[in-house]
Order: structure tokens, then sequence, then C-alpha cells
């Protein structure tokens, strides 16, 4: 149990240097043009959505993980 | 970076001794007045006063005074103030038990401070990868920091001395990493957290004497919320919190909504007869990190926290490795 625990904190650390490589690649080279003062807050919304996007997908992720780590401990 | 080591050994050395020194009297205090609750895991029904909140704060306003003195900045005062508005409303519901969103939406307001002092910058540091600029998702992230900090932190006290102890193990790594960032003013603003906690550990380890309540547990993960945000060490303070945002995760995604821990019905943690916790097999009660270091069998209180601690400290190292990692860009 307990190194499934640090197994888990483990994957979790691996999860988020991940996501930030996927969080700078795809929005860091991010921008709109066309929309004169529009411009910056178009590119911020859209990123601010792509951003949860892939929050909701590491939490799913992680969720699933979770009942693969713990399935032989989880079973209230 | 010398002429910074005086703030740095005057403010710790206040922020230990403020809270080393005013607890016994609050204890007291509240002795006196009959504030305490039952401690759960105690066979022989053992009552423990709290809040320790106020000498938290007391420390917290004290040491930061002192660094406000030396260094005029707008980033301490973010502490004080975001740190004070936390203890408040964890005062509040100490005094009156409220409803399951009270504190993270009144947690929202305690985050205002540091939109209004100016003291971010709108990007995100990772490591490895580098940074990218988020301006309006970073605001909605201070929004979010001190409510997830403050109730993360608060929903890991739940044994004798673990909400402090996981606090001197979280921050210093925190403060470890600032100081390998080579950001030596946050780093010393930083240093307090972790002399405050140390100091209160001293009270609050096991047999407790006092408990932090939601006004020291809230107070303490306010504080951790704002000098990520202050440091620009937002990922690299989630990684040392990774053992208290596990509990969380596990507590939100078993019960699906916010819910306090005072309306759950089911048990996630019973006693054997040598009063050593176990693991329930109560479906409706939910799944928490206590409960999970359990599924191996009964453990006494001590164990589990000690378990709990050697949680921390690998998080705390991988910050620590992050924080290297944050130099190296691919």
């Amino acid at each position: 149990m307990k190194i499934g625990l640090f197994g888990f904190v483990f994957v979790m650390w691996v999860l988020i240097i991940a996501g930030g490589g996927i969080l700078v690649t795809l929005l860091g080279p991010f921008s709109i043009s066309g929309y004169g003062d529009f411009d910056f807050l178009l590119a911020s919304i859209i990123k601010a959505i792509i951003a949860m996007i892939l929050v909701v997908i590491w939490i799913l992720i992680l969720s699933k993980l979770k009942n693969l780590i713990f399935k032989n401990e989880i079973k209230f | 970076m010398t002429e910074m080591i005086i703030p740095a050994v005057v403010s710790c050395i206040v922020a230990f001794f403020t809270v080393y020194l005013s607890t016994p009297y609050l204890i007291k205090f509240l002795q006196k007045r009959n504030i305490a609750v039952p401690d759960m895991n105690k066979k022989d029904h053992v009552m423990v006063v709290r809040p320790g909140g106020p000498s938290i704060i007391a420390g917290i306003i004290a040491s930061e005074l002192v660094l406000y003195g030396f260094f005029q900045i707008n980033e301490i005062l973010a502490i004080i103030i975001t740190s004070f508005i936390a203890f408040v409303i964890g005062y509040v519901d100490d005094r009156k038990v409220m409803g399951g969103w009270f504190k993270p939406l009144a947690l929202v307001f305690a985050s205002t401070p540091i939109i209004f002092l100016g003291v971010y910058d709108s990007h995100l540091v990772f490591p490895l990868f580098g940074t990218v600029q988020i301006p309006a998702l970073y605001l909605g992230l201070i929004i979010f920091m001190i409510p997830i900090t403050g109730n993360t932190i608060n929903s890991i006290d739940v044994l004798n001395g673990v909400a402090s102890g996981f606090m001197i193990i979280a921050s210093f790594s925190l403060s470890a990493a600032l100081f390998i960032l080579q950001n030596y003013e946050i780093a010393i603003i930083s240093l307090p957290l972790g002399f405050v906690s140390l100091a209160f550990y001293k009270y609050h380890k096991i047999p407790s004497k006092i408990f932090p309540g939601d006004s020291g547990a809230l107070t303490l993960g306010a504080m951790y919320g704002v000098i990520a945000i202050i440091g620009h060490v937002e990922i690299i303070a989630a990684v040392a919190l990774l053992p208290a945002i596990v509990n969380s995760f596990l507590f939100l995604s078993s019960m699906k909504r916010i819910v306090e821990h005072r309306q759950i019905k089911g048990k996630p943690v019973d006693h054997t007869e040598d009063f050593k916790l176990k693991a329930t097999d109560d479906k409706t009660a939910p799944i928490t990190l206590v409960r999970l270091i359990l599924a191996g069998g009964p453990l006494s209180e001590k164990q589990v926290g000690y378990t709990i601690f050697r949680l921390a400290i690998f998080s705390g190292a991988l910050a620590i490795i992050t924080a290297f990692m944050m130099r190296i860009q691919i």
C-alpha cells in the first residue's frame, strides 16, 4: 500500500511535468491576429479554454491511474 | 545576499518565539473557557482545546512586519493581508459551523489583495519547457490558488500533529526551491511559515495540547499559496503539496461533491480494541489518504502520521528536483 502511495505521488509529479510540456508547446506560440484590439483578449480566452481542457484530461487520467494502482486496496 | 542574512535570522526568531511563547497562554485561555473538542483517536475521551489559529497568525504577522521594516515591498503586505483574511474566515468557521461551500467561496475574497497589490506575473514557469504567458487564466489561477491551498491543508488536519508537521516539510521545501532559483527576497519572506509551523508542532504533535482549527490550517495554507504566487513557483508549490492534494483528490473523487467533513455520515476510519486505527469497508464513507494508508492493516495514530510525513519528505524532494529542473531548458 505504502509503495503504491509513493508510486501515485510519483506518477502525479510526472504528469505535472508532462502536462507543463504540453501546455508550453501548445499555448506558448499561440496567437491570434486580425481582430484589432481584441487579438490579445481572444487569444487569452482560447488559451484559458485549452488549459482547462488539459486539466480535465489530467484529472481523468489520474482517476484511471488511481483505480489501477489501488485496485487491490479500494474495496470500500 | 549577505545583507539579507540579518532580516532572515531576526524574522525566523520572531516567527518561532511568537508562536512558541504565546501558545501556552492561548491553551490556558481556551481551557478556562472550556473551548475544546474531543480527540476522537484517544481511548479516554480526551478533550483538546482549539483553535490555535490566533498564535499562528500572530507569529506570521509579527515576523512579516519585521521583514517589512527591512524591505518595503508589497509582497510582504500581500502575505499579511491574505493570511489575516484567511484566519478570520477560519475563525468564523471555528466558532460557528458553516456549510461546505463557505470556506472555498470566502477564500476567493482572501486572494484579492494579491491582485490589487499587483504582486504577480501573468506567466507560469514549467520545468524543462520554459514559460507560458496566460494573462486571463492566471487571474483565475490566483482566485483559485488560495481556496485550494487553504482547504488542502485544512483537509489533512485529521490526526495529531499532521497539519503542522506536514507544513514544516512542505514550506521548507518551497523555501529551499526559492533559494535554488536565486529568488532570495521571496525565499527569506517564506521562511517564517516553516518556523511558525515548527513552533506550533511542539504543542500539536501527538498527544496534542491544542488543535490549529480551521483558523490555523487556513492561515498556513493561505500563506503557502501567496508565497507560491509571489515567488512564481506555483508548480513547485503544487509538487511539495502532493500528498495533501492526493488526499483532497481521493476525497472529492469518491464523494463527487464539495462537502464539509461534519456532514459525512459514513466513517472512513474506525478503531480496533487496542485503539489502533483501521480502515472501514463503509461504501458511503469517503476515500482518504489515511484510509488508504490503513488499507494494509491497522496502525497507531503515530505510525499513520509518520507515513504521511514520509510522503511529504518524498514530495518535498521531488519539489527540490523540480526546482533544479527549472534551470534546465530543453
